[in-house]
């Protein structure tokens, strides 16, 4: 039987995802022994190559952008959103409350106009996604079970339900109990709340749990004291893209 | 970008399938074995990607050489305008997945800077720690998954894991201290969650620290073992000199990687806070990211760099490495920056050892984070990262959010110097056969270390020679 065959690409992000990847180390060598790898940023155009599973990390930000994501949706069996820039927008969403012209004179000063960009944006607002791995960055081993799913023909399975239950697993003190913020009561779990347990809180990075209850969010963050510009900040932090963000 | 030259190719016959998608560069293989296929290459660096575009004359003679860094770009000084001062490295921490330590060091410096945040010593001895880390664990994987291959004239380094067993097993057993390291130090290797304005939030245990001990001790025999290797295989790198002016941190008492001056090899020492004397920055049309130079048309920064001013500050055993290499201060060949950067990894796993224990002597305390004392203020803070100098200077408003700020990275700085280096390559190109040229001029741009092209040699196992990711694209002028 032929091995399945798996793509990697990427878009405006910082690559953290597939640093990650590649420090799986000799568990990567033997995910490698059980697919080929066609393409590693590198897309074929004119030609049909065709991949099993292509994974995309970075958020869509330019018109061109879209063209090559369409090229990679056309070729790919499954597509999966390889981390928070990916899968949500991330971090390259905070430039979109902003107005272009700011952000382009701030940091490109009177030559701005040479490079157009648009509002930063995940995969998904311009193609169908097949799957997520969520954070930023992934959780290596996550990505590890993930792929073996896809490559099973599974649907793979990520945590439906908020961090606040892997905190709790975890043995933290709730944030709030300590007059902080935290996003873990309207994240999607999986990491082991692995911010809290280091001693920081959640900025959301997963993306929000479905269902998630954004206005009883907002109370209990109200109720705890946080003024409105402290919450609409961590709202925003990698959440940009969601309703969550005000 | 549309406007890049490389969206223009030289064949004419490509030239309808370019304008499908006039904004990704096009190259166009020579010599096309079967159907005809336009690939779109890219070199993964630091926070995006960059191509190197040959014109080839008529009569095969190579005109020029072109570094172009088509990136997407991201905004990171314009995000931060209004953000508060405690969320600002955790943003700027998404700049590089690779450098996200030191872009986290650099901006937490400016931060304190400008607020007037002391932290104690516990807290330096610990970042310190962090920024080796993390310059360890990129080195290894410039050095072993990038370089190595080219230098043994194979794809990756899968083939080599059986042609040189022994040396890949230490260099992944090296690589994977590197990685434990950072996640003892900072929580997470890649964007770490523990570092935080004034100190940390969280603490390495008494029994970690010595568990780091023993593994930094392993680290420094896998390095010898690298080292020797290395010295067996000197003569693969190409000869080529081109001296230029060296920018990195000095300091009087010790290899400056964490704090220091901004040194020069050819002008004055200036303080961290007058970088932009430095730095002077400008655009140009085919590059996304900025260019900069000093007192010549281009600079140098990163290991070699800091080897070339600093070399006298190494401890003992990285001087050792460096003798046995062969690399001496003064060094204008920049394909040994390769070369710099495995003396730097031993330099940083002696002093990691000596911080440890310094560590462990002490007694390690859990503090809480100095506070800010939140008032308008400005704030530089610059550290050496894997690939050079970065500066990051903030400005912020009496509610301690910021109100400008401006990051310098080290590719960026790099550009120029990569420029001048492929011009001062391309009359040694002529009369070199495409691959041969392809090779030499990815080396040179690879030894500039642009980031994680090395998980993409590291992944692209096939071989298939036409399929192969380059960064090379050649135009063929009729
Ligand atoms: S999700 Fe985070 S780690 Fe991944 S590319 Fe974006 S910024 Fe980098
Ligand atoms: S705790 Fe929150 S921010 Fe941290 S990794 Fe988990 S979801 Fe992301």
């Amino acid at each position: 039987m032929a091995k399945p065959k798996i793509a990697f690409f990427d878009f405006a992000g910082c690559e953290g995802d597939q640093l990650q990847i590649a420090n799986l180390e000799e568990r990567l060598l033997d995910i490698l022994g059980h697919v080929e790898v066609v393409s590693f940023r590198e897309v074929v155009t004119g030609h049909s190559d065709d991949y099993d599973v292509a994974f995309v990390e970075g958020s869509i930000t330019r018109p061109e952008d879209e063209i090559r994501l369409k090229e990679i949706r056309k070729n790919a069996k499954v597509l999966v959103a390889l981390g928070a820039c990916a899968a949500i927008g991330g971090i390259n969403c905070l430039k979109n409350f902003m107005a272009e012209n700011v952000y382009r004179e701030e940091v490109y000063g009177g030559s701005a106009r040479w490079f157009p960009t648009y509002a930063a944006r995940p995969l998904k607002s311009v193609v169908k996604v097949d799957a997520e791995v969520p954070g930023c960055p992934i959780d290596p081993v996550e990505f590890a079970r993930i792929t073996k799913e896809l490559l099973q023909g599974r649907a793979p399975w990520i945590p439906d339900f908020p961090v606040c239950v892997e905190c709790k697993q975890a043995g933290n003190v709730c944030r709030y109990e300590m007059g902080k913020m935290c996003l873990g009561i309207i994240t999607r779990a999986g990491c082991k709340a692995a911010c809290v347990t280091e001693g920081a809180h959640c900025w959301g990075c997963r993306g929000l749990v479905p269902g998630a209850n954004l206005d009883a969010a907002r109370i209990v963050m109200d109720r705890a004291g946080s003024d409105r510009k402290a919450t609409q900040d961590l709202l925003r932090f990698f959440l940009g893209d969601t309703g969550a963000a005000l | 970008m549309a406007k890049t030259p490389a969206a223009k190719p030289a064949v004419k016959k490509e030239a309808a399938k370019a304008k499908k998608s006039p904004a990704t560069p096009i190259s166009v293989p020579a010599k096309v074995a079967g159907p005809k296929k336009v690939h779109v290459h890219y070199l993964t660096r630091v926070e995006g990607h960059g191509n190197i575009v040959v014109d080839v004359e008529a009569d095969g003679r190579v005109s020029t050489c072109r570094w172009e860094v088509p990136e997407a770009p991201r905004f990171f000084e314009a995000m931060l305008i209004g953000r508060d001062y405690k969320d600002v490295h955790h943003i700027v921490s998404r700049i590089c997945g690779i450098c996200a330590i030191g872009h986290q060091l650099a901006s937490l410096q400016a931060t304190e800077d400008a607020l007037n945040i002391n932290v104690s010593e516990q807290t330096h001895i610990l970042r310190r720690l962090a920024l080796h880390a993390e310059n360890l664990q990129s080195h290894l994987l410039h050095i072993a998954y990038l370089v190595l291959p080219d230098l043994m004239g194979v794809d990756s380094i899968l083939p080599l894991a059986t042609t040189h067993k022994d040396a890949v097993l230490k260099f992944i057993a090296a690589r994977r201290v590197s990685n434990e390291f950072s996640r003892l130090i900072c929580g997470r290797t890649t964007h770490p969650q523990r570092m935080t304005p004034g100190g940390f939030t969280m603490f390495p245990t008494t029994e970690q620290l010595e568990t780091l001990r023993g593994m930094l001790t392993d680290a420094l025999s896998n390095l010898d073992f690298a080292v020797d290797f290395f010295s067996g295989i000197m003569d693969k790198f190409p000869k080529f000199e081109r001296p230029t002016e060296y920018i990195g941190l000095v300091s009087p008492s010790e290899y400056a990687m964490y704090w220091g001056e901004i040194g020069s090899s050819t002008d004055e020492r200036r303080p961290v806070r007058q970088y932009r004397n430095i730095t002077r920055e400008y655009m140009i049309p085919t590059s996304t990211a900025k260019w900069t130079k000093n007192q010549g048309e281009s600079y140098m920064v990163g290991a070699l760099a800091r080897f070339n001013l600093n070399a006298e500050h190494l401890l003992p055993k990285a001087a050792a490495a460096a003798k046995k290499l062969g690399l001496k201060k003064g060094c204008t060949n920049p394909y040994l920056i390769t070369i710099a950067q495995l003396v730097e990894c031993v330099h940083t796993v002696e002093d990691s050892l000596q911080l440890t224990d310094e560590l462990l002597a002490r007694g390690i305390r859990d503090e809480a984070p100095a506070k800010a004392s939140i008032a308008a203020g400005r704030g530089a803070g610059a550290v050496e990262v894997p690939r050079g100098i970065l500066f990051h200077a903030y400005e912020y408003d009496e509610h301690g959010r910021i109100f400008q700020a401006d990051c310098v990275i080290p590719t960026n700085q790099n550009h120029g110097n990569i420029q001048k280096d492929l011009d001062a390559l391309v009359p040694l190109l002529s009369g070199l056969s495409e691959k041969e040229m392809e090779l030499r001029l990815s080396m040179l741009v690879r030894a500039y270390d642009p980031c994680i092209s090395c998980s993409t040699h590291f992944i692209d196992a096939r071989g298939l020679d036409d399929q192969k990711p380059s960064m090379v694209q050649f135009n063929y002028k009729k």
